[in-house]
């Protein structure tokens, strides 16, 4: 029986895939074809999505961009059996954009059935799970730190450390929370590893379980996910009836079970103290910290709180051990990093490499430049907390660090591409503005902060006063950047700051006097 | 669609009592609600504050506190329009501009016969095949001027 694979992915439902799927079931029934229909998740190509692929002797033969409708002309030109064809893309492993890829978190994202058991342990699924079990607590902890993980959420912290703080906290019961409220805009890695590996941030879970001793284990997912929450809900309850979770985790001691919890449509439950405020069911406000969720998080109790892809990215660093992580990145940003490309670029998706790539290497020769076919002006990296970089800072290296002395961050990893026709004024306006819509109102300077901020580059965009005015963007900027309870507030400065600094022109042409930091 | 029905006191206590076993039920709770009756009615916070324990001022902090619960009904349908950078980049101004023109109605606001709700949602996940939608519960994305035709026109049914 030879298979095709039709994503279920977000990108390729949102494109038509459910449809195209039902066409082809339809085709199949009718002829009476030895054809079994396999939803994957998605290769990461999403200009090409839905993308289709056909089993064939000499491999996994991709088509695409496939509409809805296209089915049986399709099959009439013989792609079933990887036939030529005006969208026929061939092998996705020798296409440019995959090919320069190191896939290590996302290795089985796309060739697997996300919710066969059987198909994620044929690809070297819950070794790492294994090997944790037999090594021991201490042994998996020492391998997270010594792989230099870092929280890929964009704070970075390093990982094995939050899990050696949580080991040693005493509580009565312990929790691994997974942060999947991937709010930003320009991110969809959480997504798309939920969506296409799901078993992987299960497993990547399990092991902080047995690491630090946490029995129970949350996954705070976004609302605005729907097929992530099926897919999750789903893969979770086949990994109880295998015994990958439950009171006897994969036969040994260990008691380990998950939860998904689905959020309520607040950005700031992205940030890990508010998350677990509204997992306790109260508002999503921010707490103070200390105590660190470590020592006292969710319910008061030690918790590990990470992002997906930093739990999901465990399970091959157990099985493949820390020293091949390790080896791979920059400085002390370690390991590979899934960059996320959205926006106005052409080859938008998802690309999974060792940290280092420059950022002009990333948006030009990986992304292929905008898809509008302007040149690019601008690119938030990071999110909307996140700053904009001019064409002229292209030569930063993708590195936690590296992006810090530009004064900006890498965060989740997402870079959303701006052709020539942005308004960087827009950019800074809609920047306080959505900090004043998501603000959880808990501190002065981002709840008060952003409705200034608002308001005052409003004025500037009338033409009211725009040096002062831009005087005092600045001022409060600073106010909000050192004042705010958390990077909600104490972010929103880099889209604005770095919008007047590197645009200027935009400003109505009155170039601010930038303070030297 | 977006099911919209009579307050049950009795159905309210079922879905209470399917939830409050949960460490944190309110959430949960909450959206079983919504789900049931379309929003969350004054009477549903009375109601699950008693159950759980907590004020009322408690349980309205809640519902208040996210954009996805609401006070009152929506229309029957409930259109997201991604407002966010990267659907700004592949100019979704102009895609959320065309369908407030198509539907009548500006953002966070409903149809006159009740149909469809307009509202703006702050990323999708869909940002490399932007700019995208959500219509209930259906994703869409690479929207176009010419794609806003048909999916406003499947809101209105």
């Amino acid at each position: 029986m030879t298979k095709l694979f039709i994503p279920l992915d977000s990108f390729a439902v949102a494109c038509g895939a459910d449809t195209i799927a039902e066409e082809f079931k339809r085709l199949v029934a009718d002829r009476k074809l030895s054809i079994e229909i396999v939803r994957n998740g998605s290769r990461g190509m999403a200009w090409l999505e839905p993308m289709i692929e056909v089993e064939t002797p000499d491999g996994r033969i991709a088509y695409g961009p496939i509409e809805p409708g296209e089915a049986e002309t399709l099959v009439d030109a013989g792609v079933l059996s990887g036939a030529g064809h005006e969208k026929r893309i061939g092998k996705v492993e020798e296409h440019p954009f995959f090919r320069a890829q190191t896939r290590h978190t996302f290795k089985r994202c796309g060739i697997t059935d996300p919710l066969s058991l059987d198909d994620y342990k044929a690809h070297g699924g819950l070794k790492g799970l294994e090997r944790a079990i037999g090594i021991g607590a201490e042994t998996v902890i020492a391998e997270v730190t010594d792989s230099g993980l870092r929280g890929r959420g964009g704070a970075g912290f390093p990982t094995g450390i939050k899990w050696k703080t949580v080991a040693e906290a005493k509580g009565a019961r312990k929790y691994i929370v997974a942060n999947a409220d991937e709010g930003d805009s320009g991110t969809f890695a959480d997504r798309m590893i939920m969506e296409g590996d799901p078993y992987c941030l299960i497993e990547g879970m399990a092991i902080a379980g047995v690491a630090t001793g946490a029995t129970k284990g949350y996954i705070y997912l976004r609302s605005e996910y729907p097929v992530a929450i099926d897919v999750m809900r789903e893969a979770i309850s086949r990994a109880h009836q295998a015994g990958v979770l439950g009171a006897s985790v994969l036969g040994s001691a260990h008691v380990f079970d998950i939860e998904v919890r689905v959020g309520a449509g607040a950005y700031v439950c992205g940030e890990e103290t508010s998350l677990l405020d509204s997992l306790e069911g109260k508002r999503g406000q921010v707490r103070f910290k200390p105590p660190l969720p470590a020592i006292q998080g969710l319910f008061g109790m030690p918790t590990v709180i990470n992002n997906v892809i930093t739990l999901a990215s465990t399970p091959e660093i157990l099985s493949a051990g820390a020293a091949a992580y390790k080896d791979m990145g920059m400085g002390r940003s370690r390991g590979t990093i899934p960059i996320q490309l959205g926006g106005n670029v052409r080859h938008g998706g998802l690309f999974e490499a060792p940290f280092g790539m420059t950022l002009g290497e990333i948006v030009n020769e990986i992304g292929g430049g905008t898809a509008s076919g302007r040149p690019v002006r601008a690119v938030q990296v990071g999110g909307p907390l996140g700053a904009y970089f001019p064409v002229s800072l292209f030569d930063t290296p993708f590195d936690y660090e590296a992006f810090a002395a530009k004064d900006g961050l890498i965060g989740h990893a997402g870079i959303v591409v701006f052709d020539d026709t942005v308004d960087m004024m827009a950019q800074a306006k809609f920047a306080f503005e959505f900090c004043a819509i998501e603000s959880c109102g808990k501190c002065t300077p981002c709840r008060v902060g952003a409705v200034r901020g608002y308001e005052t580059v409003k004025k500037i965009i009338d033409g009211e006063h725009p040096a002062e005015n831009l005087v005092l963007v600045e001022d409060l900027c600073n106010t909000m950047k050192f004042g705010s309870l958390c990077a909600l507030g104490g972010f929103t400065p880099y889209p604005v700051m770095s919008a007047i600094r590197h645009f200027p022109e935009d400003f109505h042409g009155e170039p601010m006097r930038v303070a030297a930091e | 669609m977006v099911f919209q029905a009579r307050y049950d006191e009795a159905e309210a206590a079922e879905i209470i009592g399917e939830h409050r076993h949960l460490e944190g039920p309110l959430l949960p709770i909450l959206h079983g609600i919504q789900e049931r009756f379309g929003h969350v009615s004054e009477e549903a916070v009375r109601q699950v504050a008693a159950a759980l324990n907590l004020t009322r001022a408690e349980v309205h902090g809640v519902v208040t506190f996210y954009h996805d619960f609401r006070k009152a009904p929506a229309g029957r349908h409930v259109l997201k329009v991604c407002r966010a950078e990267a659907c700004q980049a592949a100019g979704g101004d102009a895609i959320a501009g065309a369908i407030e023109t198509a539907l009548g109605v500006k953002f966070g606001e409903t149809t006159p016969d009740g149909q469809v709700t307009l509202e703006a949602v702050y990323c999708l996940g869909l940002c490399a095949t932007a700019p995208s939608a959500m219509l209930d519960r259906r994703i869409v994305g690479r929207l176009s001027e010419a794609k806003i035709g048909a999916l406003v026109e499947e809101a209105r049914l």
